[in-house]
């Protein structure tokens, strides 16, 4: 993974003196609550219910074990022992004290790591693939691009106080893990007709009030133009994008009401203006690429028989392998999945000596690295099919290896109305009381691949909107209740999940989704998964069911 | 009044003319709509010129002037709106203009160092206290990832 280099070590740095003395200042009084808010915001902090929030980057996803050893030892001596991973493959913590955040900053430095623009109306981490580099339908790594953009991004003077934020996920692969058509920019590395490979451009695409996905602005641009490209996007959006209100501010709604004949015409001008002077070097790309190259992989590593041996033997090994590990490009290797959706533990959450023992795992089994994902989990994304047994028995300890990836109770959740001064109702009871009523894992594993999204506000952090099922809390005179959606989807065939019926009370929703996974059990054709079945037959079949309850 | 220019506190001996008062004598800067109505009679003055632009102004709009324009005052409205920062860019990325750019309205000492870098060299603060930490402000980073405009 990339390392540091003295430079960018130095800017980290100084981004926490910087930070030190605008809080302090903040303390003495000599800047506004306003002023404090756009400054602290664009360092990952925000004021929640009980205390302040710290968003701390996960550059694309991925970190080492030094960095997990110093999130646990955050967690231990700023926070209250855990912290929290996020759909942007961040990290949060709950309970930090405003006057503590500069201190706290100041030790992640010390392992590469910062708030910089985690939150705030600017250009924010870099999301990608949580399987890049390993997976076996990758085109090119997408990493060294992410890295190349997170450097152009960081502290870029003239995009640090937009409209609105601004995100922007790269994939690299066939299948799109990193829900690109879902963020403002979305970039593929794709082969052109020549065979070179370079990006497919969208642009538009986003969550929130008004999902959107996002259309195509340039079907192919050679690598060399990502940045002036990328520039060309961003500064039409600066000038043009509409600050009169904030629901329309994101840059989604500038390509919708200018329409996107007139507004990629724009940045087509704009950006023939700019390309020259902004190449990005074949060297340079190269260079990045180095800091990407593969692991010293075992070549024998395919050899092993053990593996097998234990899958036949032992059937919780065997159903935790089937789920919660996934093909690796290296032969004999394989990517597995840490599921953070435990029973009786909020999705996303870890605790100190978790995170301490993942760490451990990964100097073991994974060349020390460790990934976050876009649903809320980790991943060891380098271990011999030799060393999963041992793993799985201490993942099992660990209360990690709960085989439920990319099930019903593999749910994506922000925190809701307990933590969060945003939302509207409560995510984290539901997603308790969901997860103890599909307990029984044969059962969980029968109806296999469906994505649970939950927000507990329309601002849409856990992308309700997107999931297969999609639950969303609001407010009505003081009461929680809960709209659902079917039908959604942030990957390869993504979609806006239709609603599926007026909002139904909070001791409702876990009776709504068993109802409905039941209907999925009877009505489906053979091995139809979820979201087709929803495709086929429509929500109807659901709604009466749901609504025939109540 | 004093303001910071090229990285040092300074008198300012710019006025600003509004527009609807008499133009005056030295250093005078108008609006843009003045400037496009007297720009003849302002010519033909002994003054230096300047001309103030807020943000939901085009920049392009004043491109072919510039050669005859000593000071671009951009004004922010809100601290919030980074349409200023484009502006500045345009100015001096685009159209190459060499004159002063000056900050000047609502904006904060916490953002002058990424002012400096998009080419505003000049800042009117809304607090004269302020210049002090707005100065040191302008060294807040000696490194960075993206070309500096100048």
């Amino acid at each position: 993974m990339y390392q540091y280099n003295d430079d960018d070590q130095t800017l980290i740095e100084q981004r926490v003196a910087q930070f030190r003395r605008q809080t302090e200042s903040f303390l003495k009084g000599q800047i506004s609550d306003d002023q404090f808010r756009a400054l602290r915001l664009m360092n990952g902090l925000y004021i929640q219910t009980h205390a302040p929030m710290l968003r701390i980057a996960g550059p694309y996803g991925l970190l080492n074990s030094k960095q997990i050893r110093m999130l646990a030892h955050i967690a231990r001596t700023y926070d209250k022992n855990y912290c929290h991973f996020t759909t942007r493959q961040n990290i949060q913590f709950n309970w930090p004290q405003l006057e503590k955040v500069p201190d706290i900053l100041e030790e992640l430095a010390t392992v590469q790591m910062h708030a910089i623009q985690t939150s705030g109306n600017c250009l924010r981490n870099t999301s990608s693939d949580h399987l890049a580099g390993v997976c076996i339908d990758e085109i090119e790594d997408p990493r060294p691009y992410c890295e190349i953009i997170r450097q152009w991004t960081t502290l870029h003077p003239e995009f640090a106080y937009l409209p609105r934020k601004f995100k922007i996920a790269v994939s690299g692969s066939t299948h799109d893990r990193a829900a690109t058509q879902l963020h403002d920019i979305g970039l593929h590395l794709v082969k052109n007709d020549s065979g070179e490979i370079g990006f497919r451009v969208l642009v538009g695409g986003g969550l929130g009030r008004t999902p959107i996905i996002g259309q195509v602005i340039k079907p192919y641009l050679d690598k060399k133009h990502l940045l002036s490209y990328l520039e060309a996007i961003l500064r039409i959006y600066n000038l043009f994008g509409r600050r009169d209100n904030k629901y329309k501010a994101r840059i989604k709604i500038l390509v919708k009401e200018s329409g996107m004949e007139k507004f990629a015409e724009l940045v087509e001008q704009e950006w023939l203006q700019i390309r020259d002077d902004l190449e990005v070097s074949a060297e340079r790309i190269e260079s990045v690429k180095a800091q990407f190259a593969p692991p010293a992989y075992d070549a024998d590593a395919a050899k092993n028989s053990d593996f097998a041996q234990y899958q036949l033997e032992n059937q919780a090994f065997a159903t935790w392998v089937k789920y919660n590990t996934a093909d690796h490009k290296v032969p004999g290797y394989r990517a597995v999945f840490l599921s953070l959706k435990a029973p009786n533990s909020p999705p996303g959450d870890i605790t100190d000596t978790q995170l301490d023992a993942v760490a451990d795992l990964a100097d073991r089994y994974s060349f020390s690295e460790i990934r976050s994902t876009h649903r809320q989990n980790l991943i060891l994304a380098d271990v011999k099919q030799a060393d999963l047994f041992e793993l799985w028995q201490q993942l099992e300890v660990l209360k990690l290896a709960t085989p439920n990836n990319g099930t019903a109770t593999d749910m994506i959740c922000c925190p809701g109305l307990d933590f969060c001064s945003l939302a509207n109702a409560g995510t984290i009871g539901v997603a308790k009381e969901i997860n103890e009523a599909l307990d029984n894992l044969d059962y969980l594993h029968d109806i296999g691949d469906v994505k649970i999204n939950m927000s507990g506000c329309m601002n849409g952090c856990a992308h309700q909107s997107v999931g297969h099922i999609g639950i969303l809390g609001v407010d009505k005179k003081g009461v929680e209740w809960y709209q659902l959606t079917l039908g959604g989807s942030s990957e390869n065939e993504a979609a806006i999940g239709e609603r599926l019926g007026p909002a139904i009370a909070k001791d409702q929703v876990t009776k709504a989704i068993t109802t409905i996974l039941d209907i999925y059990i009877k009505q489906r054709h053979d091995d139809e998964p979820f979201l087709d079945m929803v495709k086929r037959v429509g929500v109807n079949p659901f709604k009466e069911q749901v609504y025939a309850n109540n | 009044m004093q303001i910071i220019k090229d990285k040092q506190i300074i008198d300012d001996s710019w006025n600003y003319v509004a527009d609807d008062a008499e133009l005056v004598e030295g250093n005078i800067c108008v609006s843009l709509a003045r400037w496009k109505k007297d720009k003849q009679q302002l010519l033909k003055s002994n003054s230096k010129i300047g001309v103030r632009i807020t943000s939901s102004d085009s920049v392009e709009a004043i491109a072919d002037d510039l050669k005859d324009i000593q000071l671009i005052e951009l004004d922010f409205p809100a601290f919030t709106d980074g349409r200023i920062f484009s502006h500045a860019w345009l100015l001096r990325g685009r159209y190459n203009y060499q004159g002063e750019i000056r900050a000047t309205g609502h904006f904060m000492p916490d953002q002058v160092f990424y002012l400096s870098r998009v080419g505003v060299n000049a800042f009117n603060l809304e607090k004269t206290e302020d210049l002090p930490v707005a100065l040191s402000n302008l060294n807040d980073f000696s490194v960075n990832y993206q070309k500096s405009i100048r």
